[in-house]
């Protein structure tokens, strides 16, 4: 894992804790994709996050936005100070994104199901337009129990938006409520293209968001750990949304470094 | 009204290149001509209402314009929290454009009624609402608003007044004026309520625009104190903006509307309107009761 991932864990943990706010479970667990998205990936400059020829990123699943804006931080979109004052009255920063805000956050997301199909108009939007930008959405597990997930996968599919690229990040979370089983062959029966990978291996992030456009919408089913890279985190529910204690902090921070 | 949407649907895909039309399975056949002409813009949705409203707001933020139309509690009710948080809470501009009203289709029964619409749109802050009278006054409020940049419903009616006017969004007309009473009459509930007090002495103006709510007009032109708020959806919707604009003025409201509760019978619309109350007659009766 790059040193640069235990860098903005670290952050996150201290910003969670001096906000006494965060899923940061659910940020751990995107962390590693949203980071080859930001330094490989998106064609997006920190200075213009509005440019028209931009590529577009949604996080559908907005709790987990302690990881978003740790990696637009560091990319420059806002300063790191900023970063710190999350969660505090006057912070751009809350527990769900707001684009009205938030420099580089394309939608305000929270309520589940939402981001996805924002991102599938977006793409039919710039395939009316003719554009070449791309536009990758983040989801959940526990998010695609919702209605409007495969509501939105058959409009992709139908519509042939082969510039959208959606990444499941299937950490579990949705097992003790409802078992979706297999979401590959889910997608693929819905028209989709399919790439199941381990979410947070870089060198298999890399290569499937860099994999040439289908004729159909790639679906990149990636199967991950919540609250990965801590012991005392991984898979536990308690941390679904907990900022940690003093001692907690510290018990973290020194599996991270 | 409803083919006075495909006329000026038809004008504005043809003037505004960033118009995108969304049917929910609704009103295809009439569009054919447009699916023919404008085949990047103009789209048979389907029948899946959440994700159509979060689509819109996709297209929104690339820069198109959208307009979603199909049946009101489908495009209000069940697509709620996406009209909320997808276009309110983004602030992005687009265009919701039911059909049905309170109970167009009366014989269809209480799951295709929908006189709570304004009510609940009422709730999302900068929704603007607006509710004409006739099919002309739709296709002038239409072009005056469909890209000003908010998120705007029009509440399309087969009921229509039998005279158009030159309305302007956001400003209530004044029809008549009179001293004992001011009559507020929303959309197509201006037809019976002229019908009410053709030769009484009161002031009727009419709104089109419901949100943002023209208060001015209203401070304006309400001496007496009486207000008779006649309004097509659920009665009394519109009391607390009468209230907010009359401030502090000591005012007495009477109310014709939709009652709260389910409206069990079929048969047509005008058997609805003789139900409800939505007569001359029957507004008269209550302007009688106004004036007392």
């Amino acid at each position: 894992m790059p040193k640069i991932l235990n860098k903005l864990k670290c952050s996150i943990l201290q910003t969670s804790f001096k906000a006494g706010e965060g899923h940061i479970a659910s940020a751990f667990s995107i962390l590693d994709i949203l980071w080859v998205l930001y330094d490989q990936i998106l064609k997006i400059d920190p200075l213009k996050p509005r440019d028209e020829k931009r590529d577009r990123f949604f996080l559908s699943k907005g709790h987990a936005s302690l990881g978003l804006y740790a990696v637009l931080a560091e990319k420059g979109f806002f300063d790191k100070e900023e970063f710190e004052r999350f969660g505090t009255f006057d912070s751009i920063l809350g527990g769900h994104p707001d684009r009205n805000k938030v420099p580089g956050v394309e939608a305000s997301t929270g309520s589940l199901g939402h981001g996805f199909p924002m991102a599938v108009g977006t793409a039919l939007g710039l395939k009316i337009t003719g554009s070449q930008a791309k536009v990758f959405v983040l989801i959940g597990d526990g998010e695609a129990n919702e209605g409007a997930v495969w509501e939105s996968a058959l409009l992709a599919s139908h519509h042939n938006l082969t510039n959208l690229i959606c990444i499941i990040d299937y950490n579990h979370s949705t097992d003790r409520a409802l078992h979706i089983g297999d979401l590959a062959k889910k997608f693929e029966a819905f028209g989709w293209r399919t790439i199941s990978i381990d979410g947070h291996n870089h060198k298999e992030i890399l290569e499937s968001l860099k994999l040439k456009l289908s004729e159909k919408p790639t679906a990149i089913i990636a199967t991950t750990i919540k609250g990965y890279g801590s012991k005392m985190m991984e898979n536990n529910p308690a941390w679904h949304r907990k900022a940690p204690t003093k001692n907690e902090l510290e018990i973290i921070l020194k599996e991270l470094t | 009204m409803r083919q006075q949407l495909i006329q000026s649907g038809e004008a504005l895909l043809a003037k505004d290149q960033k118009l995108v039309i969304l049917l929910g399975d609704m009103s295809v056949f009439g569009f054919r001509e447009a699916f023919k002409n404008f085949p990047t813009r103009i789209y048979n949705i389907g029948i899946l209402e959440q994700s159509t409203i979060g689509l819109a707001a996709g297209l929104a933020m690339t820069g198109m314009v959208p307009i979603v139309h199909t049946i009101a509690p489908f495009l209000v009710e069940r697509s709620l929290e996406q009209l909320k948080d997808d276009f309110g809470y983004q602030k992005l501009g687009g265009n919701f454009v039911s059909i049905g009203a309170s109970y167009d289709y009366s014989a269809l029964g209480c799951t295709h009624h929908c006189p709570g619409d304004v009510g609940i749109l009422k709730n999302i802050p900068g929704m603007e609402i607006v509710v004409p009278g006739t099919a002309a006054e739709f296709d002038s409020l239409l072009r005056q608003a469909y890209d000003n940049g908010r998120p705007t419903y029009y509440r399309l009616s087969e009921q229509e007044n039998t005279e158009s006017y030159p309305v302007k969004f956001g400003k209530a007309q004044v029809i008549k004026k009179g001293k004992k009473a001011t009559i507020i009459a929303v959309g197509p509930a201006l037809r019976p309520s002229l019908e009410a007090c053709a030769n009484d002495d009161v002031t009727i103006l009419y709104y089109t625009t419901v949100a943002p709510f023209d208060s001015d007009t209203l401070r304006n032109n309400c001496s007496s104190g009486r207000v008779l708020l006649c309004e097509p959806y659920y009665t009394g919707t519109l009391t607390n903006d009468i209230m907010s604009a009359l401030n502090p003025l000591p005012i007495v409201i009477e109310n014709v509307g939709v009652p709260r509760e389910f409206l069990t019978h079929y048969g047509k619309a005008s058997e609805q309107d003789a139900y409800i109350g939505m007569t001359g007659s029957a507004i008269h009766s209550k302007l009688k009761k106004l004036l007392l």
